[in-house]
């Protein structure tokens, strides 16, 4: 088997969203992923965001590194440019892309293997350029297509489906993230569309570089009891820190909030994320007291998600190098080449 | 009285790394380059910062010879720790100039040389009261002893400290102060000039003096480059550097002070080569300058490169091998890496320059090799051509030229086909058009280094593979027929030898051929400038019953690669080798060329 194409099929009462496309023009060919992997439930929550904003899918770039996780750029947005890189290697080929190119869309998706254990530089060093992206880590706490090894993001005393128990701490994508000083980090679950989709959205929108860690199960080889990445255990320790919601730019913020129980973190763009707290009084900008909770809950052993850390201030790589607002690869040849004559007063110094 | 010779001789300077000699040496340099003088300047430095030996040879030649020699006519040794290797490097006959503020007239005593001694520290020390003052004039006074004893210029020299020092006006009385210090000490001491000498000759006004990476730099900004990703690595950082300082210069917009360019140092090699196929796969040319470990790293990119076909520069800046080798050491060493890089089956275009002027026009063709056929193009150059002073014709640029994007469709192109094919090659030329994000949906496709059909998608299927790779041999063809074609020197008379070289052993030859022909043997040089190699060059090997091939690795790889690609009797090509680090002298290849032809050499 190649390959599936997936069929177009026109049902009634589908909408078009403010572009005038519907659901499937944002969906790819046919996932070959295990039946219920945690990933196909990711990958219609990227559709649904993209949908919901109206992207143009053309505008969107798709990136990933080698994993089960890896092969599902192939199963969205078919109508964008993708790259399935190597081992680890997402984050450099989206920086050169968007080097190339500032205006487009970069969606990334990696997983724990991809980023925790072979692309742990390369992760860190897109928080660092505060690369203008959404980078996503399917997280499932296992090598899948080398069927059940332990990955870094697998807890400490996990069970793997042989029976061997994780002798290892685990990395966490979500603590590390926000300690390189990322801009913008989120966890979530596969099994929570609703809060996916919205994190997504706020992802793609952020201006710069949002980590977004979703557990999602492997169905075949991490669900096992005695896994602390299977859908029964997320769901028994699952813990959301607080709710968000995205308000495109056109639209009022229409859904109110008791005061001191909100906060509005506004883009560059004017789309706004309303940030509601949790009892707890959870404040996604606050650094030091998001850092205090993960560590009081990661004790608990509870799986912490929503938006748990923003900072939409923090500039992006082409701030920083106050590169051209015109993308490097429209620049006009006339513009980039000095000419003979630049060259001859060039050289006159040369003797 | 030895005998006077006029315009050529070997200097070399030997001193503390670190202490300011460069710009000293840079004037000498430049001083006998406006004197009409065919010169270079190399550099043999040390793996350090500060406090170990380095030293500056220059090579003046009036016929042009441009190899380094391993013969020093006159040296200038200011760094204690050298001084019994400095004295014994000097060839018979010749000079040696040292610090005599502390006499060393036992230990620097060498009954067919003639030993100079300069109180530079002294006079220094009396006629400047700052002690790194001190130390940086040092430099400039044995310019002033060199003005005399060789009969340089001294109005060149004011001219070239004026023009340096420009906008420090005070330096420039300093600067003056110690190079009469020099100067006068000579002229009052020794008979000057010495019968090692220079006289103006020529006019070297149609050349520059330039190194090779700043040549190359050049041409990257002249080809449209826009994205530079790199990791710091001798000897190529400083093109980074060189690119940098002209994008400042040339890339910077006037209205807004935005960049027109964007360089990215990267965390390391492996994500240097990942944003360089980025940056080309969304359309914008993209190079990075590495050495060999950089190679090594990015190998994996490298063949997934090939394989998925995505146009991109590679600069690699050979030093000493293997593993960490010799940074600071120049070889060509990675001919065979780079010819193969990466796992499966792969094999990559490389062009071949010998000097700075072919770095800056090769520069510009990798660019247009890589969007012509869609893959990793390397450049090799060498830390000899890349980091020393060489002097070559002006450069120059034709104002009608424009980029060679290859087969990439517009959106309105994609637009009228009825489907677009990522890897369709449509008109047997093993190429097939691509297309640039962010512009049709109807013309997106996956990149993936794992099996994929013509059309772009996942396979599995032997015979799909089979098709996709055995396509890519069309395309092998193809980049044969568009690399930059091989120089021919024929010999004068008839031969049954020939010799083969690339890079920069060309100079070497190019002497070598000379001495060898005062001697009766004759051949036939060819040099090939890119890989694959060119048709002319099997004919090359299959005309001559005998193919030296030199080259500066200890392996033969050069060799190695004519027997695989040419499929010639590997007993007929005699190699000829050179990696000590330094650059390959003519001496080599002379000895070389004797040693199997059972002829003594009497050079």
């Amino acid at each position: 088997m190649s390959f599936i194409r997936k069929p177009k099929i026109d049902l009634p009462g589908q909408i078009r969203n403010e572009i005038g496309l519907l659901k499937r023009d944002y969906e790819g060919v046919l996932s070959t992923l295990c039946a219920g992997c945690g990933h196909d439930s990711i990958t219609a929550s990227i559709v649904q965001a993209f949908w919901e904003l109206s992207i143009p899918p053309e505008k969107a770039i798709k990136l990933s590194g080698i994993g089960c996780s890896s092969k599902t750029p192939a199963y969205f947005l078919s109508g964008a440019h993708g790259f399935n890189s190597v081992h680890g290697r997402m984050p450099s080929v989206a920086t050169g892309a968007q080097a190339g190119n500032r205006d487009l869309i970069c969606i990334g998706v990696s997983g724990d293997g991809d980023s925790l254990s072979i692309g742990f530089g390369q992760f860190g060093h897109a928080v660092r350029r505060n690369l203008n992206m959404l980078y996503i880590i399917e997280n499932n706490g296992v090598y899948g297509l080398t069927k059940g090894q332990f990955s870094a993001a697998a807890d400490k005393g996990s069970k793997s489906k042989r029976g061997d128990i994780n002798q290892w701490k685990n990395i966490d994508a979500v603590s590390t993230a926000i300690s390189m000083g990322s801009s913008f980090v989120a966890r979530s679950f596969s099994g929570d569309k609703e809060q996916l989709v919205t994190l997504i959205k706020a992802g793609i929108m952020h201006p710069g570089c949002a980590i977004l860690d979703v557990v999602s199960p492997c169905v075949t080889f991490n669900n096992h009891p005695g896994s602390t990445k299977s859908y029964t255990y997320t769901r028994d320790h699952y813990h959301p820190a607080s709710q968000t919601d995205f308000v495109s730019p056109a639209r009022e913020i229409t859904i109110s909030y008791a005061e001191g129980e909100s906060k509005v973190v506004e883009l560059h763009d004017g789309s706004k994320l309303l940030l509601k707290k949790a009892g707890s009084g959870y404040d996604a900008t606050d650094r030091s007291r998001v850092m205090r909770y993960l560590e009081q809950q990661r004790a608990r052993g509870e799986v912490v998600t929503g938006l748990l850390y923003i900072n939409a201030e923090l500039p992006e790589m082409h701030r920083i190098y106050r590169t051209s607002e015109t993308p490097m690869k429209d620049l006009e040849f006339e513009k980039l080449n000095p000419g003979s004559e630049a060259l001859a007063k060039l050289q006159a110094r040369m003797r | 009285m030895s005998e006077i010779r006029v315009n050529d001789f070997v200097l070399k300077i030997g001193t503390v790394n670190g202490t300011g000699s460069a710009s000293a040496n840079g004037m000498i340099l430049k001083a006998l380059f406006r004197m009409g003088i065919p010169v270079t300047g190399k550099n043999l430095f040390p793996s350090n910062i500060q406090g170990l030996p380095t030293w500056y040879g220059i090579r003046a030649n009036h016929q042009g010879y441009m190899a380094r020699s391993k013969k020093v006519d006159i040296m200038v040794a200011l760094n204690a720790q050298t001084y019994q290797e400095d004295l014994e490097n000097v060839c018979p006959g010749g000079f040696l100039i040292y610090d005599s503020t502390w006499p060393r007239e036992r230990q620097l005593n060498r009954d067919d040389i003639t030993v100079l001694g300069v109180p530079l520290a002294k006079l220094c020390n009396e006629n400047f009261s700052d002690a790194r003052v001190r130390i940086l004039m040092k430099n400039i006074a044995y310019v002033g002893v060199l003005a005399a004893l060789l009969n340089i210029d001294t109005r060149l020299l004011r001219t070239l400290i004026e023009e340096t020092f420009a906008s420090k006006p005070k330096l420039v009385e300093s600067n003056l102060k110690a190079i009469n210090l020099g100067f006068d000490y000579a002229m009052e001491n020794f008979t000057c000039p010495l019968p090692i000498r220079v006289e103006a000759m020529g006019d070297n006004s149609k050349h520059i003096m330039i190194d090779g990476n700043s040549a190359a730099a050049l041409g990257c900004l002249y080809a449209g480059a826009t994205v530079g990703a790199w990791y710091p690595i001798t000897p190529s950082t400083s093109m980074m550097d060189a690119f940098k300082a002209y994008c400042k210069i040339f890339r910077i917009d006037e209205e807004t002070g935005q960049k027109n360019y964007c360089i990215v140092q990267a965390e390391d090699e492996l994500a240097a080569a990942g944003m360089v196929l980025g940056a080309n796969w969304v359309g914008a040319r993209a190079f990075t300058p590495t050495s060999g470990p950089g190679i090594s790293l990015m190998s994996e990119f490298i063949g997934f490169g090939y394989y998925t076909e995505i146009p991109s520069v590679f600069f690699n800046v050979q030093r000493v091998g293997p593993s960490t080798g010799m940074p600071t050491r120049t070889q060509q060493c990675d001919i065979m890496l780079c010819a193969y890089a990466s796992h499966g089956d792969t094999q990559h275009p490389m062009l071949l320059p010998a000097n700075p002027f072919e770095c800056f026009e090769m520069a510009v063709s990798a660019f247009d090799l890589a969007e012509r056929l869609q893959t990793p193009v390397f450049v090799l150059s060498d830390l000899d051509i890349g980091m020393n002073d060489w002097m070559i014709p002006e450069l120059e640029w034709d104002d009608s030229y424009r980029p060679d994007r290859g087969k990439v469709l517009s959106s309105d192109e994609v637009e009228e086909l009825e489907k677009f094919y990522r890897y369709l090659d449509v008109d047997g030329d093993g190429i097939a058009a691509r297309t640039l994000p962010g512009e049709n949906a109807k013309g997106a496709y996956f990149v993936r280094g794992s099996g994929h059909n013509k059309h772009g998608m996942y396979t599995e299927s032997s015979t799909e593979y089979k098709d996709l790779v055995d396509r890519l041999l069309v395309k092998w063809d193809t980049a044969r027929t568009l690399v930059p074609k091989p120089l021919l020197k024929p010999a004068r008379k008839e031969t049954s030898l020939g010799i083969i070289a690339y890079g920069s052993s060309d100079g070497a030859v190019l002497e070598a051929l000379d001495i060898l022909r005062d001697k009766g043997i004759h051949a036939d040089y060819m040099r090939p400038r890119a890989f694959p190699f060119d048709t002319e060059v099997t004919a090359f090997v299959e005309s001559h019953e005998t193919v030296f091939v030199v080259e500066q690795n200890r392996d033969a790889q050069l060799r190695s690669l004519l027997i695989l690609e040419t499929n010639t009797d590997a007993r007929k090509l005699i190699p000829v080798l050179h990696y000590s680090g330094m650059p390959i002298p003519s001496q080599c290849v002379v000895e070389g060329l004797c040693e199997h032809l059972c002829v003594e050499d009497v050079a």
